[in-house]
């Protein structure tokens, strides 16, 4: 038998534009729901089903991911009259979207359900905060974790830390070039109304803001948010009877592991991430490279997470990172914005699903900014990208999402415009 | 076989409840020889490759089959973090402290060339405390460190690393640039 890692380029086709996304929905972003992650995960299903122009009894698969710290699809369905033929609520975090968008497909293919609709809900600033302090700090230390959070390493950032320096070691990559990517998304979310921070920042700002743990400042890192967001996936064939333009799944990874996914440090470079794995399987699903597509999902939980994927997915040369996300590149009006919603970093974090809610749109060409909506009731796009302006890609037909959970693990989405 | 009659270790380090449970026979061996500040590792029967973190398995054959093996606790940094803002409450006043990764020197650039021994811990002083901002700020990659152990009760202790005072040290190890 070959070995795995020699990919077979017939394969990957097979599903290829067979299947879509047709509905996205989310909750407002905010710091105090006043509420609970079951209350927001059904409202944020029942806007994706609205936007799909679906009723209960067309959505019949459901797929939740959490920390344990969030709602089950029992409840949520049960609150939509939804009667289910499959459902799952997996643990994970961050590139769990794209998985399970990937699942979907799989559970669809099967003949086991027919739509699926996917959620995440989470208090991440109300409940259970997601940089570890409160309630997760005080947990006792057991087990794989005495090698680790007993020295106060704990947080996603702490964790992440060491692979960011030594990329700054192995790279000369610079903290004024990877600020970059606040700067950028920033100005996204200014362009955001629903964006919980949609102030312009520059690279002074995030330079200068305070030291969180190096090479982290505090405008490296994504806003806790209290938010639930929802995706809804279906075959291409029952795509055409859905109200929206079809965002088409081309090819999807997720989620792929380094070597030693115990513990990635172990094999290095630590300066690569999971990307490098996934890299070569998804582009030969979707068919199309990195130099096809128009607008990247690059997952922002800090503004090294979205330089490092953008690398290892073949978006610049290796070690080319720090200039990729400087030279204008990833803004809106250059040649391959990322985040045009303004991500985690500044639109509120969602462990991932709002990356590919904000593609989805753009995808569809109607991303919910200011412009007025015209008679048809399309929005009218200037393409004027400055403050408080357009955010939509001029003619988006290709895109793609990065998801991260760790240096170690993550996923990713090719999508494209569907007739 | 693996001996049944552990007893779950429970204690309080800077705030943090500590567990080792009765069950965890792997964890159970590596800590106590920690505590009796001789460090070990799994080293496989079949393969002869050394591991960490501790596992059930060979990360590389497989293989079920090791011994617990004397490691000698000396190397160089290979990445690290300096937190200045701890997240755990009893941390604070220790700010900033530095997480470090460890290549040790046995199985370096084994079995492959970016495959090393990573060990974790803090910078601490010599008796296993954690660092001053002094010597946090003379740290970085490169850096030759030293393990010394932090007692945290009977068969507990962390294993940390101090700056190896008896070794070559880089010029000026790589820091992240102030």
């Amino acid at each position: 038998m070959a070995q795995i890692d020699q990919l077979d380029p017939e394969l990957g086709a097979s599903l290829r534009e067979k299947y879509a996304i047709v509905g996205v929905g989310e909750t407002e972003y905010v710091r105090g729901s006043g509420t609970t992650t079951r209350a927001m995960a059904v409202r944020a299903v029942r806007n994706a089903m609205a936007d799909a122009g679906l009723e209960p009894g067309q959505v019949d698969g459901m797929l939740s991911y959490s920390g344990m710290d969030s709602t089950l699809s029992t409840f949520v369905s049960s609150d939509l009259g939804i009667r289910l033929n499959f459902y799952m609520d997996v643990l994970g975090g961050g590139s769990s979207t794209e998985a399970l968008i990937g699942i979907a497909m799989g559970v669809i293919e099967a003949g086991m359900c027919e739509t699926v609709a996917i959620f995440r809900s989470m208090n991440g600033h109300s409940q259970t905060r997601v940089g570890g302090t409160g309630a997760r700090a005080v947990a006792p230390v057991v087990s794989e974790f005495l090698h680790q959070r007993s020295y106060g390493w704990q947080s996603p950032g702490q964790l992440f830390a060491p692979s960011f320096l030594r990329h700054m070691y192995d790279y000369g990559t610079t903290p004024e070039q990877v600020a970059h990517v606040k700067v950028a998304h920033s100005h996204h979310a200014s362009n955001n109304p629903k964006a919980l921070y949609n102030n312009r920042v520059t690279v002074d700002d995030v330079v200068g803001s305070r030291m969180i743990c190096k090479p982290l400042h505090l405008l490296d890192c994504c806003v806790e948010t209290d938010n639930a967001t929802a995706i809804i996936v279906t075959s291409a064939a029952r795509a055409k009877d859905c109200r929206q333009v079809p965002a088409l799944i081309r090819g999807v990874v997720g989620r792929v592991s380094k070597p030693r996914a115990d513990l990635h440090y172990e094999t290095g470079p630590i300066s690569t991430v999971a990307g490098h794995y996934a890299a070569p399987r998804l582009w030969r699903n979707a068919d199309v490279g990195p130099e096809d597509i128009d607008v990247t999902g690059s997952y922002d939980a800090f503004t090294f997470t979205t330089m490092l994927q953008l690398e290892d997915y073949g978006f610049c040369k290796k070690g080319e990172g720090g200039d990729y996300v400087s030279n204008g590149t990833i803004f809106l009006g250059g040649k391959r914005p990322n985040n045009t919603s303004g991500g985690h970093l500044c639109e509120g974090y969602t462990h991932g699903v709002s990356m590919v809610v904000e593609n989805v749109r753009q995808l569809r060409h109607e991303a919910d900014d200011s412009c007025p909506i015209g008679p048809d009731g399309k929005r009218q796009h200037t393409y004027d990208y400055s403050e408080g302006g357009c955010r939509q890609v001029k003619d988006a037909e290709l895109s793609a999402n990065l998801g991260w959970a760790t240096p170690g693990t993550g996923s990713a989405l090719v999508m494209r415009r569907g007739a | 076989m693996s001996k049944l009659t552990n007893e779950t270790i429970v204690a309080d380090y800077l705030g943090m409840t500590l567990q080792v449970d009765s069950l965890d026979n792997e964890n159970q061996a590596y800590f106590a020889h920690c505590a009796a500040h001789n460090f070990h590792l799994q080293k496989c029967d079949d393969c002869g490759l050394i591991r960490y973190p501790v596992g059930t398995a060979c990360a590389w054959c497989a293989s079920g089959n090791f011994t617990w093996t004397p490691v000698e606790g000396k190397g160089a940094v290979h990445s690290y973090t300096e937190v200045a803002h701890a997240i755990q409450p009893a941390f604070k006043p220790y700010v900033p402290y530095m997480v470090l990764v460890v290549d040790l020197d046995t199985q370096k650039g084994a079995p492959t060339e970016h495959e090393a021994l990573r060990v974790f811990g803090n910078l601490v002083t010599p008796d296993g405390v954690l660092a001053p901002p002094e010597a946090v700020a003379s740290v970085g990659i490169g850096s030759r460190v030293r393990m010394v152990f932090t007692d945290i009760t009977d068969g507990l202790a962390m294993p940390q690393w101090t700056i190896d005072e008896d070794a070559e040290q880089p010029g000026s190890p790589w820091r992240y640039p102030e």
